[in-house]
């Protein structure tokens, strides 16, 4: 079976006046349809990757790899306009805070109507009925209602349900979730992951979920990913995350304080010049 | 018996018509770590910046080691016992003052003499060292940023240190650091704490004790035993706990 995605060795790199920001140094991962965790702190390349497979690299960046391949498409050699086609239609981003990705002046059943009618040519009254459909799919249980409101009229969790629902109208086969839940509060952000979970489940797509939140990745997706400056050091099944053999990966689940634990003082993380080489 | 270091009854704050803190009250004892957990908009920060006189509060008592404050007003007294620490230090420490300066400051406002001495006792007690004086503050990573506000918080020796998700912004790696500063800097000084928190984990941690926020109003108290015990009443306490344990596929 050929995977939806390829990526092998891929590397983003930004030059600056003091020299080359290496933010992506060799990543290598397939993709099919699952759940698949990126971890790693700030600053290791996590966005970088998501955005260079959705084409959304800075242009003044330099991106290579071996292969970047999206269904037999070779994502680096595509026209713009190729590129431009698979975004929103057949792969699809949800970026942490609904704010930077809804158009703040546009009632959000106009917006996801524009956005299936970027990729479909459907009419105004079959737009709805989706834009509607999709809404009631993320559990917005007054759809007509919130058809008509803008963005800063509802709540955080309801924005990012709303992306959810703007991101997967098309039906993508690939959805990169980067931060999706962060700036929601716990509560709130398990109900936007069980509408995700179930979302991905049903129209079998595949998940690419970024995230800072080792716990949350691993109870969420079936494997992770941990990247430390720019590189994968660690790939496991989420099952077996407490087998991990990275010392960083060990280190990051250890300096987490729980409930009930008692560590004191809490493990820190010792960092070794020689994870980064 | 501990004394009673800190006490807000009946606290009420109102922003124009809405109604922050509905009538919240609160006992710290002396050398103890008390938590405020709940959602964002529960009025945690309206709390602590009620009780460091940063928010009027409009009706109610706060009561500082014996001494009744109202309104905004506090005294020197008042800051040389009570201290606060942000989550985010690009908010509270000025991205183009010295790290010296932002340590000389509170010294001077209290009259201190022995400056030198004390800044590089703050130094060294938040793990930086006496290189890092004349850094500008936007010079330094999140973690270290944090390390300062501490400094700048303890160098006047305070009695309570209020903590508002002082770690939420932070990596895990660099959180885990500064909660170990932290109760480190507590045993040491036997200081009490008022610690906010999202993060039920961290607040069973550092905490003793730890009250429920909801809308403005506390649902609850427990103490973190309890709470490990799952031996608290409210249906709220029990979706945060649930929820802190990650995502769990039905
Ligand atoms: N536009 C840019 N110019 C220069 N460096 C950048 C730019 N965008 C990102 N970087 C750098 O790339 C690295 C990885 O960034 P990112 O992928 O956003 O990390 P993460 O998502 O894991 O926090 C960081 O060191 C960051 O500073
Ligand atoms: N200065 C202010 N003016 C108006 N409303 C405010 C102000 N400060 C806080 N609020 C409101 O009070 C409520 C409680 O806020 P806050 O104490 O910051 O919550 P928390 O810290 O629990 O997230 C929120 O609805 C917030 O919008
Ligand atoms: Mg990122
Ligand atoms: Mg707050």
């Amino acid at each position: 079976m050929t995977p939806l995605l390829t990526v092998d060795d891929l590397r983003v790199s930004f030059p600056t006046r003091t020299g080359t920001v290496e933010a992506v140094r060799g990543v290598s991962f397939t993709l099919g349809k699952e759940r698949l965790g990126i971890v790693g702190e700030s600053g290791s390349g996590k966005s970088q990757t998501g955005r260079a497979i959705m084409g959304l690299t800075p242009g003044h960046a330099k991106i290579t790899a071996k292969t970047l391949n999206f269904d037999g498409i070779d994502l680096l050699s595509a026209s713009a306009a190729k590129r431009r086609s698979l975004r929103g239609k057949r792969v699809a981003m949800i970026l942490q805070d609904p704010k930077y990705s809804l158009n703040p002046v546009m009632p959000i059943g106009r917006q996801i109507i524009e956005t299936l009618k970027t990729h479909e040519s459907v009419s105004w009254g079959e737009g709805r009925q989706r834009a509607l459909a999709m809404l009631e799919a993320v559990q917005i249980h007054d759809p007509e209602r919130v058809f008509d409101l803008y963005p800063h009229e509802v709540s955080g969790g309801m924005g990012q349900r709303i992306m959810i629902a703007m991101m997967l109208v098309c039906g993508p086969e690939l959805l990169i979730a980067d931060e999706p839940t962060s700036a929601l509060d716990v509560t709130v952000q398990l109900e936007v992951l069980a509408i995700l979970d179930r979302l991905v489940a049903e129209r079998g797509m595949g998940l690419i979920f970024i995230s800072h939140d080792l716990r949350l990745v691993s109870s969420f997706c079936d494997r992770v990913l941990v990247m430390y400056a720019g590189r994968v050091v660690e790939e496991l099944p989420s099952a077996n995350l407490a087998a991990a053999q990275h010392p960083y990966t060990q280190g990051l689940l250890n300096c987490l304080p729980t409930i009930g634990s008692h560590r004191h003082p809490l493990p820190v993380l010792e960092r070794k010049p020689e994870w980064a080489l | 018996m501990t004394r009673e270091v800190l006490s807000v009854r009946d606290m009420v704050v109102v922003f124009d018509e809405f109604v922050a803190l509905n009538g919240v009250s609160l006992s710290v004892a002396e050398g103890e770590s008390f938590g405020l957990v709940g959602e964002s908009g529960s009025g945690k920060s309206t709390l602590l910046r009620a009780v460091a006189g940063l928010n009027v509060f409009e009706s109610g008592t706060l009561t500082v080691s014996g001494k009744r404050y109202e309104g905004h007003r506090r005294d020197r007294d008042f800051y040389r016992t009570v201290q606060m620490v942000f989550q985010d230090p690009y908010g509270s420490l000025h991205p183009r003052q010295t790290v010296d300066r932002l340590l000389l400051e509170p010294l001077a406002i209290h009259g201190f003499t022995d400056v030198d001495a004390r800044i590089a006792r703050a130094l060294d007690e938040v793990g930086l060292g006496s290189g890092f004086r004349f850094r500008y503050s936007h010079q330094l990573s999140g973690g270290q940023r944090q390390r300062i506000a501490i400094a700048r918080a303890l160098i006047l020796e305070p009695k309570i240190l209020l903590l508002d998700e002082p770690t939420s912004a932070l990596d895990a790696s660099i959180q885990a650091e500064i909660l170990n500063l932290l109760e480190q800097a507590r045993k040491e000084r036997g200081l009490t704490f008022v610690m906010v928190s999202h993060d039920l984990g961290v607040v069973s941690h550092m905490c003793d004790r730890l009250a429920v926020m909801r809308k403005g109003e506390m649902v609850e108290t427990v103490s973190v035993e309890a709470l490990e015990k799952r031996a608290f009443s409210q249906d709220y306490t029990r979706q945060l706990l649930v929820a802190s344990e990650g995502f769990r596929r039905t």
